[in-house]
C-alpha cells in the first residue's frame, strides 16, 4: 500500500503541471453517506484544454467526486475552486452555469419525448417568447451529425437502441458550452465504430481547450485518449500521473492496491442440465427484439457468464427466466420439464431466483432492516402454523439470518439495523443472501458487482463460486471483460437480444468477444 | 442479548460529538411524538375544561374514538403498501344503509321474504362492507387504476348506492321485531361489557388483531416491502397483487364495522353517514406517523392518532371554540405532523452519517 504522498513522489514530478493552472479545483473534500464515507479528504485537479481520465474500482468513489462537481451532491466538508474562485453548487444548474457539464452514467433522457425536444430540454431556443421549433431542428440535425447518430430528430428517444440514446446524451452536452465536460463511462454502451466517433469529438473539445473528464473501465481507451490521470480507491486518491508516464500495470496495481487476486476460477464437474431455454423471444413496446430467438442450457453445477453492451438484452433474459415479462414466446425447461408461464413467486418456488441488476429499484427494501430484507423471500419457511395462518418465528428467521451474515462476511453491526445504512458491496451481499435461502437450484446475478468495491467484488465472485460447488447452476451477466472471465466456465455473448457466440472457457477469445457484442457488427454480419 | 446491546452502545457514546447526542436525543423524542401529543391535548383540555376527566366524558369521547380509530386500522394497512382508500366514509354510510335495509325490509325472494337475525345481519353487512374493497382492489390490482382514482370513483358510486337504497331517505327504528326475530341490534353500539363499550371492545381487538398480523406474519411484512418498494417485492416473488387485493378488502370490512356501529347507536341508517370520514381516517394515519409514501408506520401509532383527532375535537367544542377555528386548527395539527416527520427523516439521516 502506497500513501497518497509515496504516490506523488514516485512519480515523476517535473512532469505533472503546477495546480495552479487547473481549471477546477476540489481541495480535501469528503463526502459521507449513511454507513460509509465515499469520499475521504480528496485533493483533485482538472486541467483545460486535456483529457483528465478518472479511474477507479465501483464503488472507488468516482461517482460521488464527479456528483460534487457537477452540483448534484455537496461536500460533507472541503472545497471545491474554478478558475480559482470557490463556489458552492446547490443544484446541477449552478455548476452549468459555472461551465461544468456532466454526461451521466445512467441516461437522463425522457423517453416519450424526441430526440430534439430531449437535447434542448431545460435550455430551448426561443424565439419571441414560443420555442423556436425550427431553429432547434436545425441544430439537432448538425449535433446528431456531430455525434454520427443517423437518425430524424422528431423520433422518439425510446424507440432508439441504448447505444444510440448514449450518443443523443452526449450531443446534449454538445450543445451547451461548457467549459468542463464530465463523461461518464460514455463508452459503456457503444459499438466500436461509434466509439471512434467519440474520440473523434474528444479530441476536437481538447482543441477547443475544454477540460474533459473521462471516466471509464477499459485500459486501453484510457491509455490512448487520456493526458493525465487519477486513480481513486476506496475513496482515497492513490495516484496521480501524466498517461504517457504510465502503462496499463500500473494502473491496475493502483486500482488494486498491490497483487490483489480478485477472481479465483477453479474447474468444476457439471450436471446433466437443469435449466434449457429454447427459441425465447420478446417483442418490446416499440416492436424490435428486446430477446430473439435465444436458446442455451446451463448443467447442474455450472457458471455462465453472459457478456453484452448495455441493452443488449441481459436483462430481460434473466427476468425471463424469474416469470417477468408474460408476453414473452419459447420454451423454458427446467430438470427436463417444460416450464408453464408463472409469476416470479411460482418460479422461485420451483428454484430459480434472481440477484436483480439495480439493487435500489428492484433489490432491497429501503424502508426494511437488514434481516426484514435478507428473509423477504423465504420467510414462509420461518413460520409455524396454526388454524392454518402462518406466524413468523422470530428466533428461526434471526437464525437464518445471521447464518447469511456470516458465510457472506456482511459487513453490519447488527442485522436489525436498516439496510440503508450499509455499504453498496454489504447491500448487494444481503440481496444475494436473500435469493440464496430461497436455495434455489437455479440462481441468476444481474451485474452483480455494479457499484461495489473491490474486496465486496471478490466476496461476491467466491460465494458464486461456492454456490457453484452445491450444485447450483449460476447464470451471471457483466459489461465487464475481466469478469465475464472471473469464474464462468461458459461465456456467452450477447448482443441486440441475440446470443451471438457460446464460448467455452478455454476458447475464449477477448477479440471475438468484443466483436461479437458490438451492434453494428451483429448487424452488418445479419444484412450479408 | 440486553447486556450486548448495552455494552455496545456504553462503548459507542463517549466517541459521538455532543451535537450528535443531541441529535440523537432529539429523534427519539420525535420518533415518540405522537405519545406527547395525546399527552399534551389530554393535559391541555383537562385543565382548561371542567368536566373533561369525569368517567362519563371519557366514555362518550371513547366512542368518538373508536369511529376514527376503526376506520384508521383498516386505513393504515392500505396506506403502508403505499395506496389510499378515499371510499370508506361512502361505504360507513352505505352498510349502515344495508344494515337499517335488512333488519326493516328482509330480502325479498319471490313472494315471500327473508329476515336474517341481527349476527346473521352484521355478517352479512360486513361481507357487503369487504366487497366493496374488493372492487377498489380488483381495479387497482386487475386494471392498474391508481389508488385515488379507483377509490375516489368508488367515493361517488357507493354514495350514489347508499341514497339509492331508501330514495334518500332513512332507515329508522331499527329496533326490530319479536315476531322477525332480528331485535338487539343496539347492543352492538350502545351494549357494554365490564363497563366499556362494545365498539371499545370492538377497537381494542382489531387493533390487537392487526398489530399483530402486521408484525408476526409473513402477511404484514409484505404489506411493508410492497409500500417500501414495490418492484423490489416483485423480484422477491411476492404475491403483490394478492396482498393489495387484500388489504383493500379489509379496509372496507373495518368501514362496514364502522358503518354497523354508528347505525346501531343512532338506531337509523342515514344514507350520509360518514361523510369525509375517510379525510379524517387519513389524518389519524398520518398523524400517528405512517408514510403516505408506504412501507413505514404502525397501527398503534393510527390508533393514538385517532385518540388525538377525537380528543382535539371534543375539547375544542367543550371549550367552546367556534366550529370554523376547529377546522382550522384541525388542519394545522395535520400539516405540522407531516412537517415534523420529514424533520425526523432528515435528522434521522443526519444521525446516521454523525454515527
Amino acid at each position: 500500500m502506497h500513501t497518497v504522498e509515496e504516490q506523488r513522489n514516485s512519480s515523476n514530478e517535473q512532469h505533472l503541471e503546477s495546480p495552479s493552472k487547473a481549471l477546477v479545483q476540489v481541495k480535501n473534500a469528503t463526502k459521507r453517506y449513511p454507513g460509509t464515507v465515499a469520499l475521504d479528504a480528496v485533493n483533485y485537479e482538472v486541467y483545460p484544454g486535456s483529457v483528465n481520465v478518472l479511474i477507479g474500482e465501483n464503488g472507488a468513489g468516482k461517482s460521488t467526486l464527479m456528483k460534487l462537481l457537477a452540483g448534484a451532491e455537496r461536500p460533507s466538508e472541503g472545497d471545491i475552486f474554478v478558475k480559482g474562485k470557490s463556489v458552492h453548487f446547490h443544484g446541477v444548474r449552478d455548476a452549468e452555469k459555472a461551465g461544468i457539464g456532466i454526461i451521466f452514467q445512467e441516461l437522463n433522457l425522457f423517453p416519450d419525448m424526441s430526440i430534439v425536444e430531449n437535447l434542448f430540454i431545460g435550455n430551448e431556443m426561443r424565439h419571441a417568447g414560443k420555442i423556436d421549433t425550427r431553429a432547434q431542428y436545425r441544430k439537432a440535425t448538425q449535433l446528431l451529425e456531430r455525434v454520427g447518430l443517423e437518425a430524424d430528430p422528431s423520433i422518439r428517444v425510446g424507440d432508439l437502441y441504448v447505444g444510440q440514446q448514449q450518443l443523443v446524451e452526449i450531443a446534449k452536452m454538445l450543445g451547451r458550452q461548457v467549459d468542463v465536460l464530465i463523461m461518464d463511462e460514455p463508452t459503456s454502451a457503444l459499438s466500436q465504430k461509434e466509439v471512434e466517433v467519440l474520440f473523434g469529438i474528444i479530441d476536437a473539445l481538447r482543441q477547443d481547450g475544454v477540460a474533459v473528464i473521462y471516466i471509464s473501465h477499459r485500459l486501453e481507451e484510457i491509455m490512448r485518449i487520456g493526458d493525465h490521470i487519477t486513480v481513486l480507491r476506496n475513496g482515497r486518491i492513490v495516484g496521480v500521473d501524466l498517461v504517457k508516464n504510465i502503462d496499463i500495470p500500473w494502473i491496475v496495481r493502483q486500482m488494486v492496491g498491490g497483487d490483489h487476486k480478485i477472481f479465483d476460477y477453479r474447474p468444476r464437474q457439471i450436471g446433466e442440465p437443469t435449466l434449457t431455454v429454447k427459441n425465447l423471444s420478446l417483442k418490446r413496446v416499440n416492436g424490435t427484439f428486446a430477446l430473439d430467438n435465444v436458446n442455451f442450457s446451463v448443467g447442474r453445477g455450472e457458471v455462465i457468464g453472459i457478456y453484452g453492451l448495455m441493452g443488449a438484452g441481459r436483462t430481460e433474459l434473466l427476468e425471463v427466466l424469474l416469470g417477468l415479462h408474460r408476453s414473452a414466446v419459447g420454451q423454458i425447461e427446467f430438470d427436463g420439464k417444460p416450464l408453464a408461464k408463472g409469476k416470479p413467486a411460482n418460479r422461485i418456488k420451483a428454484g430459480i431466483a434472481l440477484v436483480p441488476e439495480d439493487r435500489q429499484t428492484s433489490g432491497m427494501v429501503q424502508t426494511l432492516s437488514v434481516r426484514d430484507n435478507m428473509t423477504l423471500s423465504s420467510i414462509g419457511r420461518c413460520c409455524s402454523h396454526f388454524l392454518g395462518f402462518r406466524m413468523i418465528r422470530g428466533q428461526l428467521e434471526k437464525q437464518q439470518s445471521q447464518r447469511m451474515v456470516s458465510t457472506l462476511g456482511i459487513k453490519v453491526s447488527h442485522d436489525s439495523d436498516k439496510i440503508t445504512t450499509l455499504s453498496g458491496g454489504n447491500m448487494q451481499k444481503v440481496i444475494i443472501g436473500k435469493a440464496l435461502l430461497t436455495e434455489p437450484r437455479v440462481l441468476l446475478f444481474d451485474e452483480p458487482t455494479r457499484g461495489v468495491d473491490v474486496g465486496a467484488k471478490a466476496d461476491i465472485y467466491r460465494a458464486m463460486n461456492d454456490i457453484a460447488d452445491q450444485g447450483v447452476s449460476v447464470i451471471y451477466t457483466t459489461s465487464e471483460l475481466d469478469e465475464a472471465l472471473a469464474v464462468a466456465d461458459r461465456v456467452l455473448v450477447m448482443a441486440l437480444g441475440r446470443i451471438t457466440v457460446d464460448l467455452p472457457r478455454d476458447e475464449v477469445d477477448r477479440d471475438l468477444i468484443t466483436q461479437k457484442a458490438s451492434p453494428s457488427a451483429v448487424q452488418d454480419a445479419a444484412a450479408q | 442479548m440486553t447486556t450486548v446491546t448495552n455494552n455496545m452502545s456504553s462503548q459507542d457514546h463517549p466517541h459521538r460529538s455532543k451535537s450528535a447526542q443531541a441529535s440523537w436525543v432529539l429523534l427519539q423524542v420525535l420518533k415518540l411524538r405522537i405519545f406527547v401529543a395525546l399527552f399534551a391535548v389530554v393535559l391541555y383540555f383537562s385543565l382548561s375544561v371542567d368536566n373533561f376527566l369525569t368517567t362519563n366524558n371519557l366514555l362518550i369521547m371513547a366512542q368518538h374514538i373508536t369511529i376514527i380509530g376503526i376506520l384508521a386500522i383498516g386505513m393504515t394497512l392500505v396506506i403502508l403498501t403505499a395506496g389510499i382508500d378515499l371510499s370508506v366514509g361512502s361505504t360507513v354510510g352505505f352498510s349502515g344503509m344495508m344494515a337499517g335495509f335488512l333488519i326493516m325490509n328482509g330480502i325479498p325472494i319471490g313472494d315471500s321474504v327473508l329476515f336474517l337475525n341481527i349476527p346473521e345481519v352484521i355478517l352479512v353487512t360486513c361481507l357487503v362492507g369487504a366487497f366493496i374493497g374488493y372492487i377498489n382492489g380488483a381495479l387497482i390490482t386487475y386494471l392498474n387504476v391508481a389508488p385515488f382514482i379507483a377509490t375516489l370513483g368508488m367515493l361517488y358510486v357507493v354514495r350514489g348506492a347508499a341514497l339509492l337504497f331508501n330514495d334518500g331517505g332513512t332507515f329508522s327504528r331499527l329496533q326490530g321485531h319479536e315476531e322477525l326475530g332480528n331485535m338487539g341490534f343496539s347492543i352492538l353500539g350502545n351494549g357494554s361489557l365490564l363497563g366499556i363499550g362494545i365498539p371499545v371492545w370492538l377497537l381494542l381487538a382489531l387493533t390487537l388483531v392487526t398489530w399483530f398480523v402486521s408484525y408476526k406474519t409473513p402477511f404484514g411484512r409484505y404489506v411493508y416491502a410492497i409500500g417500501g418498494n414495490e418492484s423490489a417485492a416483485v423480484f422477491s416473488g411476492l404475491r403483490v397483487r394478492r396482498i393489495k387485493l387484500w388489504v383493500y378488502v379489509f379496509s372496507g370490512f373495518c368501514a362496514a364495522i364502522v358503518g354497523l356501529v354508528i347505525t346501531s347507536q343512532l338506531q337509523t341508517g342515514h344514507p350520509m353517514t360518514g361523510d369525509t370520514y375517510e379525510l379524517r381516517a387519513i389524518a389519524a394515519v398520518v398523524l400517528g406517523g405512517t408514510a403516505l409514501s408506504g412501507g413505514r408506520g404502525s397501527v398503534i401509532g393510527s390508533v393514538i392518532g385517532a385518540c388525538v383527532i377525537s380528543i382535539l375535537n371534543d375539547g375544542m367544542v367543550m371549550s367552546g371554540v367556534s366550529n370554523f377555528w376547529q377546522m382550522v386548527i384541525m388542519g394545522l395539527v395535520i400539516i405540522i405532523a407531516v412537517v415534523i416527520d420529514q424533520l425526523q427523516q432528515r435528522l434521522h439521516k443526519r444521525v446516521m452519517v454523525l454515527t
